[in-house]
């Protein structure tokens, strides 16, 4: 995502970064970010939190208006759990899935009500 | 509240577990941080704000993403419900997106800011893709212009990034 930044900026367009992983962030060079210490796949905030959520994009857009240096991070101050024993297990052994090349939708029902023309999903060609 | 532990260093961990299969390490990209930062002149409260998220986000009546290095997109229009919301990915645990995808894709969160007052409006579509993409050319070369070509049809001010 931090490539995807680089490329929004170079285009005059300011960004800024969520981030649950603080490492690869600030490796691809992302021009800004808040970073959020929580397991992966709650970078925008805990589920049904709204003011959380609220707060998290706010910091973020405030960001945008106050950095001043590129590859700012800003660290949130939310903790996941009362303590980080959480961080423990966190990638110790291959946990990715089998990896296909079709489609894989969050539950049969989406399958079949898939547009096989679908006009907003779009395919890019090699470079 | 107990002590705290440094935040996980996922390169280092990831290296490790590849070492552990016996696969050559991961190349992660390392850039050096831009020379300097694009800026808006507007105030917050007139942002348009774009979004782009890695999570594996579709929209019912959208193709679903693979998982072999898919670098397609979807374009997801700002009204969409968050009922209509799915997300598909081999990586991350999507227990809570599934049931909140607010917290990798938070375009209701930006239409609430909107509605207040604190951003001006949302882009006319978000933009979703599945990360882990592991040739880091076909999202530099690719997918990242793609993307930001769509960001400057849609004449946002400021470009949200959500990434897993």
């Amino acid at each position: 995502m931090g490539l995807i930044g680089r490329e929004v900026e170079a285009r005059g367009i300011p960004s800024v970064s969520l981030s649950s992983a603080l490492s690869i962030t600030r490796s691809a060079g992302a021009p800004r970010a808040v970073f959020l210490d929580f397991p992966l796949g709650r970078t925008a905030g805990r589920a049904f939190d709204k003011a959380m959520q609220r707060d998290v994009v706010r910091h973020a857009l405030d960001l945008v208006r106050d950095a001043t240096v590129p590859g700012t991070v800003t660290e949130l101050d939310y903790r996941w759990a009362a303590d980080d024993t959480w961080k423990d297990g966190v990638m110790r052994s291959d946990s990715r899935q089998e990896r296909f090349d079709t489609p894989q939708y969050q539950c049969a029902a989406d399958a079949s009500l898939a547009d096989p023309e679908c006009p907003t999903c779009v395919w890019l060609a090699p470079a | 509240m107990t002590e705290r532990q440094p935040p996980v260093d996922y390169i280092a961990r990831t290296r490790a577990v590849y070492s552990s299969l016996g696969y050559p390490p991961y190349r992660w990209v390392a850039n050096e941080p831009l020379a300097a930062l694009a800026r808006t002149s507007k105030p917050r409260s007139e942002w348009r704000i774009g979004l782009i998220a890695s999570g594996g986000i579709y929209a019912v009546g959208q193709i679903a993403f693979h998982h072999r290095d898919d670098y397609s997109y979807r374009e997801i229009a700002r009204d969409t419900p968050v009922e209509d919301l799915r997300t598909t990915h081999f990586a991350y645990d999507q227990a809570d997106a599934r049931q909140d995808p607010n917290v990798v894709f938070p375009l209701e969160t930006l239409r609430g800011l909107a509605a207040e007052g604190v951003i001006g409006e949302v882009g006319a579509n978000a933009y979703t893709f599945m990360g882990g993409i592991y040739s880091a050319s076909k999202v530099r070369d690719v997918l990242a212009p793609a993307l930001a070509d769509r960001l400057v049809a849609d004449a946002v001010d400021v470009a949200l990034m959500v990434p897993v």
